[in-house]
C-alpha cells in the first residue's frame, strides 16, 4: 500500500514540471538579469564619487575649509563661509521641519485612521514630490517680498518646508509599525496615554525616528533651487539671520557657471566636500540604528 | 436577574452591552463578580468573553467605534460615571493578555517598575523592594535575579508571561484581568501560570478568559458561560462542569459544538 502511493507521488513529481536544463538555463538569465540591474542602480553613484575625487580632491585643502572665497585671478581662498553658512540655513530648518514634521508624524503615526490624518497623508506625499524649485518660490514670496531682502531666515524657511513632509511621513509610518500590544500594556498600567506615547512609543521607535529627521536634514543639505533667492549669497562669514549668506550648493552652482579655470576647481572641491558630507550621514545613520536594532 | 454566587462582591455589571460600531458584541449583562476568588469565563470564539473582560477596565472603549451602555460597579462605584478618570481605573483593575507583551525596549528591572515610574515618582530603594516582591509573587525572581539588567524580550515567552504579571502586580491593583494568559504558552509554563493565579486569588479578585475548560475547572471558583453576546450560565464551577443548568451549557463543554 504505502509503495503503491509512492509510486504515484513519484509519477507526479517526475510527470510535472520543467526539465533539469531548462530550469537550469531560466535561473542563470534571471539571476544576470537582476544582478544587471543591481550594477547599473549602483553605477551612477560610484562613477560621481569616483569622479569628484578626480576633479575635486586637488583642491580640498585646509585653506578650502577656512578661507571665504578670493577675487577672480587671486590664487587661494575657500569655501569656509559656505560651509558654515550651509549648516547654519539646515539648522534654521530644522528649527521649523522637525517639531513641525515631528508632532505632525505623531498625530498621523497614533490616530491613522482618523479623516485629517487622511487627508494631511496625502498633502505630505503631494509636498513630497513637489520640485524644490516650487519650494523656493515659495519662500519669496511668503518670506522675501515682505522683508524686501534675501535672508538666511527665507533659505532655512524654505528648505523647513521641505523637511515637514520627509519627517512627517517616516515618522508616521514608523509609529505604525510600533505593535499596539505595547501601547495596551502600558495603558492598562494605569499610564495616561501621553505618558504612553512618549515613554513607550516614542521610545521604541527612536532610532527609526531619528534616521529620519537625519536622512531630511542630509537631503536638504544637498539643495540649490530653493536657495537661490531665498537665501542668495555672499562673499563674506556672515552670522546674521536677516542678511543673505552663502551656502555651499549655491557657491557650486554660482563657480561652475563661472568662466574662470579656478573657480571651476574650487566648484569641484566644494561638490566632493558636499557629497562625501551627505554620504557620511547617511551611511553613519544606516550604521548606527542598525546597531541599535541589534542590541534590542 | 443578576446571576449571583453567594460571595461578597467585588464587581457587578448591569444591563452592559457593547458595541463596535453598530454590532452589538454583549447584549446586556448582567453578573457579579465575587472578591477574592476566581472567576472563569468560557464560551466559543467570538461569544464576547474577551469584549467582556476588556469593558471591565475601560480598555474597551479604546478601540475604533468601540462603546458601550450600562453599568460596571466596583466596590460600588460606577467605572463608567463620568467624574471617573479611565487611568485610575485601570491601575486598580490591571490586566494580562493573551501575548506576552513586555515593552522591548525595556531591561527586566524597568518593565516591572515601568507602571510606577511612568506615574509618579518612587525612591530607588521602594523600586527595588518593589521588583523583588513582585517578580516573587509571579515566581520569577530566582529566574531572572541575576539578568534584570537584560532585556524584557530575552526571556522565553512563558517568563515573559510572568514578568508580565509582575509588572501588573506592581502598581498594586485590586482586580486581575487576564485574557487567555496561558493560550501561547507550553505545558509546563501554562503550569506554572495556573499555580500562580491559585496564589494570587488570597489577596486578588481574578477574572480569566479561557478557551481551555479543563484550565477553567482547574482554576476557577466560578464558571460563566457567554455565548452569542449573552450570559447563559453562571455558577460555581464545580455545578458547571458535573450539572450544567442549560442545554448551551452542556453542549459547548460536553464539546458538541465551539
Amino acid at each position: 500500500m504505502a509503495n503503491d502511493s509512492n509510486q504515484v507521488i513519484k509519477t507526479v513529481i517526475a510527470g510535472s514540471g520543467f526539465s533539469y536544463w531548462r530550469r537550469k538555463i531560466s535561473n542563470a538569465i534571471f539571476t544576470i538579469l537582476f544582478s544587471s540591474s543591481i550594477i547599473i542602480v549602483l553605477l551612477p553613484l560610484l562613477l560621481i564619487v569616483g569622479y569628484l575625487f578626480y576633479k575635486g580632491a586637488s583642491s580640498v585643502n585646509v585653506n578650502f575649509f577656512i578661507h571665504r572665497p578670493a577675487p577672480v585671478g587671486e590664487a587661494g581662498g575657500g569655501m569656509g563661509n559656505a560651509i558654515i553658512g550651509s549648516l547654519y540655513v539646515v539648522g534654521l530648518a530644522s528649527l521649523i521641519g522637525i517639531p513641525v514634521g515631528l508632532l505632525g508624524g505623531i498625530f498621523l503615526g497614533e490616530f491613522p485612521n482618523n479623516k485629517l490624518s487622511t487627508v494631511a497623508r496625502f498633502v505630505a506625499d503631494v509636498l513630497n514630490g513637489t520640485p524644490s524649485i516650487v519650494m523656493g518660490v515659495f519662500a519669496y514670496t511668503v518670506v522675501v517680498l515682505p522683508m524686501k531682502n534675501f535672508t538666511a531666515l527665507a533659505g532655512g524657511f524654505a528648505l523647513g518646508m521641505m523637511m515637514i513632509p520627509t519627517i512627517l511621513r517616516t515618522t508616521d509610518e514608523i509609529l505604525q509599525t510600533v505593535p499596539n500590544s505595547i501601547r495596551e500594556a502600558s495603558l492598562a498600567l494605569g499610564v495616561p496615554y501621553w505618558r504612553t506615547v512618549i515613554s513607550v512609543v516614542l521610545r521604541s521607535a527612536k532610532s527609526g525616528i531619528l534616521t529620519g529627521i537625519l536622512l531630511a536634514g542630509a537631503r536638504v543639505l544637498g539643495e540649490t533651487a530653493p536657495l537661490l533667492f531665498t537665501s542668495f549669497n555672499n562673499a563674506f562669514f556672515s552670522y546674521s539671520i536677516l542678511q543673505p549668506i552663502s551656502t555651499l550648493p549655491v557657491q557650486i552652482f554660482n563657480y561652475a557657471i563661472s568662466p574662470y579655470k579656478d573657480w571651476h576647481r574650487q566648484a569641484w572641491a566644494g561638490a566632493l566636500v558636499l557629497v562625501v558630507a551627505i554620504l557620511i550621514v547617511n551611511v553613519g545613520m544606516r550604521t548606527f540604528s542598525r546597531q541599535k536594532f541589534e542590541q534590542t | 436577574m443578576t446571576l449571583s454566587p453567594d460571595v461578597s462582591t467585588g464587581i457587578i455589571t448591569q444591563n452592559l452591552k457593547a458595541y463596535f460600531g453598530k454590532v452589538e458584541v454583549l447584549k446586556g449583562i448582567d453578573i457579579s463578580i465575587p472578591k477574592f476568588e476566581v472567576t472563569a469565563f468560557i464560551g466559543p470564539s467570538g461569544c464576547g468573553k474577551t469584549t467582556f473582560l476588556r469593558t471591565l477596565n475601560r480598555m474597551h472603549e479604546l478601540a475604533r467605534n468601540a462603546t458601550i451602555t450600562g453599568k460596571v460597579l466596583v466596590d460600588g462605584t460606577d467605572i463608567y460615571a463620568p467624574s471617573v478618570d479611565p487611568v485610575l481605573v485601570r491601575r486598580k483593575i490591571g490586566m494580562v493578555f493573551q501575548k506576552p507583551n513586555p515593552f522591548p525596549t525595556m531591561s527586566v528591572y524597568d518593565n516591572v517598575v515601568a507602571g510606577l515610574k511612568l506615574t509618579g515618582r518612587h525612591s530607588r530603594k521602594e523600586l527595588e523592594e518593589v521588583v523583588e516582591r513582585t517578580l516573587m509573587q509571579a515566581a520569577l525572581w530566582d529566574e531572572v535575579k541575576d539578568s534584570l539588567r537584560k532585556s524584557g524580550a530575552s526571556l522565553s515567552g512563558g517568563q515573559q508571561q510572568r514578568l508580565c504579571i509582575a509588572r501588573t502586580l506592581a502598581v498594586d491593583p485590586e482586580v486581575i484581568l487576564m485574557d487567555e494568559p496561558a493560550s501561547a504558552l507550553d505545558p509546563i509554563s501554562t503550569a506554572k501560570i495556573e499555580e500562580l493565579i491559585f496564589q494570587l486569588k488570597d489577596r486578588y479578585t481574578i477574572a480569566i478568559v479561557t478557551h481551555n475548560m479543563q484550565q477553567a475547572a482547574r482554576v476557577s471558583d466560578h464558571t460563566a458561560f457567554f455565548y452569542l453576546g449573552e450570559l447563559i450560565e453562571f455558577t460555581n464551577t464545580r455545578d458547571m462542569f458535573t450539572k450544567p443548568k442549560k442545554k448551551q451549557t452542556e453542549d459547548y463543554i460536553t464539546g458538541r459544538f465551539g
